[in-house]
């Protein structure tokens, strides 16, 4: 019995801290979203499932659905997301190729390099450029130097590229090391049979090298596209104009600026839920990978 | 003159074909990425070296430099880091909640991981899969539910600095697990048998023989905890209450987007300082601890998690 028990009494305690501090809290989440409000507006949570009101699900939704109030925005978040992954990818993956491959004597140096942004604060990284972008910074004196631009521009003033080179900034190091990891992991006898038979570098990096690196780019780009789907602190600080605000903005919105905790409540739901989706299609894509390779 | 012009444009000709054969130069190193990789790192970290340049701006610019001053820091009477004391209990507000962090975190997800790594019941698969949750869970998502969890069923603990405690420990757990569990596989259980063989209980090889290998990735998990819990942004902003429990990151949010002063760089900059000199001390531990080992899981244990 001793022995039984001894093993499950080590993750107990920990076991216990994430069901009452991350699984109690998301039920809550679901209560105040399927719940009822008061006099005042203030969410009364609903516990019993078989209880709940939809009302406001449904309500978020036909704001979401085309010509809705959120509609604007949650195609905004998606082209933000989006835009943002592909040029993360489009820097980052040649970045990870040359550390894994080619970096020789630099390798460690370049990686203590690429892990050095993670330890700086987020916050801090983005008051970087706020300083960078400011009307008289250093960007735009460069640009207005160099003639690019007749008089500085106005970089914080509810830009979008502003806001995408900002997500971009902010998360590409999240993408670069699963990224290394994946490529670094590949095993050069592979290329070098590539070779031998004929391949060009070109069509062997195409042939062996993409595909064998597909989940680590799979991984990658969902690890940052999840948080990236939820910022709202990133456009508040380069931009803060609702021109480019995304859903997480509307959240916090509903949480800090007005009373309607509920409507929030509800589009994290639908947040929740989407990425979900999001993820489970990643899991469904290298539990198949992991199948084919051993076929 | 013609002639002239000709050369000219052959030396410039020739000039531009050498920057080109150098970067396609099939049989070199590929110099293309050469030139790409190095141009990210430098756009990665140049940024914020110049925003620890102007906390030490001798004016109010953060963006006009105008001689060196450690005016920001504790020169200016009003609005340096030591006599504002919205910045100063901001820094102190941040240290405590990781520190708190460390301490309840690191032996949660310490005792968390030997359990998984060794639990082969029911419930195995489902701990395993509940601990990989808060990895992937956007902070907003924890945000909201720990806010309507502290202000509407655990009413008892509201907003503040228990709260924030709270939130943080909640995320901080897996990444301790990921980490010991990563050393937990690479040793084995060939050292715990052999201790068992030799007639030892099994706590008795828990603490003589385990947990002294662990040490090196205690020690990661703790650090990693440590500069997680200080560079956390969103639940210590979802669970303030206000004014005392802005940590500071959270000052850096707001007066980024009012009118930041040097001394919002100044503050920042004390804690990259703070969280860089965390990672070397437990850098060096970790290297006293693994001397003999292979020395090469280092950058791993204390950058990558793979989930």
């Amino acid at each position: 019995v001793y022995r039984r028990w001894l093993w499950p009494g080590f993750a107990l305690p920990g076991v216990v801290w994430l069901i009452v501090l991350f699984v109690v809290p998301f039920y809550a989440v679901l209560a105040v979203a399927f719940g009822t409000v008061d006099l005042l507006s203030q969410p009364v949570p609903v516990w019993n499932p078989l209880e709940w009101n939809v009302g406001w699900v449904v309500e978020v939704l036909h704001r979401l659905a085309p010509g809705g109030t959120f509609s604007g925005l949650a195609v905004r978040t998606i082209e933000y997301v989006a835009i943002s992954l592909a040029l993360s990818l489009a820097i980052g993956y040649p970045v990870a190729y040359y550390i894994a491959r080619h970096a020789g004597r630099t390798k460690n140096l370049l990686l203590i390099l690429v892990i050095l942004p993670f330890w700086i604060s987020y916050l801090m990284r983005m008051l970087a450029w706020v300083n960078l972008l400011a009307p008289d910074g250093y960007v735009n004196r460069f640009l207005v130097f160099t003639h690019v631009l007749g008089q500085p521009r106005d970089w914080l003033g509810g830009r979008a590229s502003t806001v995408i080179l900002a997500l971009v900034y902010g998360y590409i190091p999240y993408l670069i090391l699963p990224l290394y990891a994946a490529l670094d992991r590949i095993d050069r006898s592979h290329l070098e049979a590539a070779r031998d038979l004929g391949a060009s570098p070109f069509s062997a990096f195409l042939h062996v090298t993409l595909p064998l690196s597909k989940v680590g780019i799979l991984g990658g780009a969902v690890l940052i596209a999840l948080p990236m789907f939820g910022d709202y602190y990133t456009p508040n600080i380069v931009s803060g104009a609702p021109q480019t605000s995304m859903i997480g903005n509307q959240i916090d919105l509903y949480f800090h600026g007005g009373p309607q905790q509920t409507l929030g409540a509800a589009i994290t739901v639908l947040l929740a839920a989407f990425l979900t989706a999001l993820m489970a299609y990643y899991m469904w894509t290298i539990h198949r990978a992991s199948r084919d390779l051993q076929a | 003159m013609s002639t002239v012009a000709e050369t000219e444009a052959a030396r410039r000709f020739s000039g531009w074909s050498r920057v080109r054969g150098w970067l396609t130069n099939p049989w070199g190193r590929p110099r293309f990425l050469v030139v790409v990789t190095w141009a990210y790192v430098l756009w990665a970290i140049v940024p914020v070296l110049i925003a620890v340049q102007f906390s030490f701006n001798a004016t109010r610019s953060r963006t006009v430099w105008q001689g060196f001053s450690m005016r920001w820091y504790w020169g200016d009477p009003v609005d340096s880091v030591w006599h504002d004391p919205t910045l100063r209990h901001a820094l102190v507000q941040s240290l405590k909640l990781a520190s708190a962090d460390v301490v309840i975190a690191t032996p949660l997800g310490v005792l968390l991981a030997i359990g998984l790594a060794r639990w082969q019941g029911w419930g195995a698969r489902p701990s395993n899969f509940l601990m990989l949750f808060p990895l992937v869970t956007p902070e907003i998502v924890m945000g909201v539910s720990l806010l309507l969890v502290f202000t509407r069923v655990f009413t008892f603990v509201g907003t503040g600095t228990t709260a924030q405690i709270l939130g943080h420990v909640t995320f901080s757990i897996s990444y301790v697990v990921v980490i010991v569990r990563g050393r937990l596989f690479s040793i084995g259980r060939q050292y715990e048998e052999a201790a068992a063989d030799l007639g030892a209980s099994p706590a008795v090889a828990l603490f003589r023989v385990l947990l002294p290998l662990l040490t090196p990735a205690i020690i990661a998990g703790a650090a990693v905890v440590f500069a997680i819990s200080i560079d956390d942004f969103v639940i210590s902003q979802w669970l303030s209450s206000g004014g005392a429990t802005d940590t500071v990151p959270i000052q850096i949010y707001s007066a980024t987007r009012a009118a930041p002063l040097p001394s919002t760089n100044a503050i920042a900059s004390v804690m990259l300082l703070v969280t860089l000199l965390s990672l070397g001390l437990a850098f060096a531990a970790w290297r006293a601890f693994t001397r003999g080992e292979r020395q090469t899981k280092a950058a791993e244990d204390l950058g990558v998690f793979e989930i």
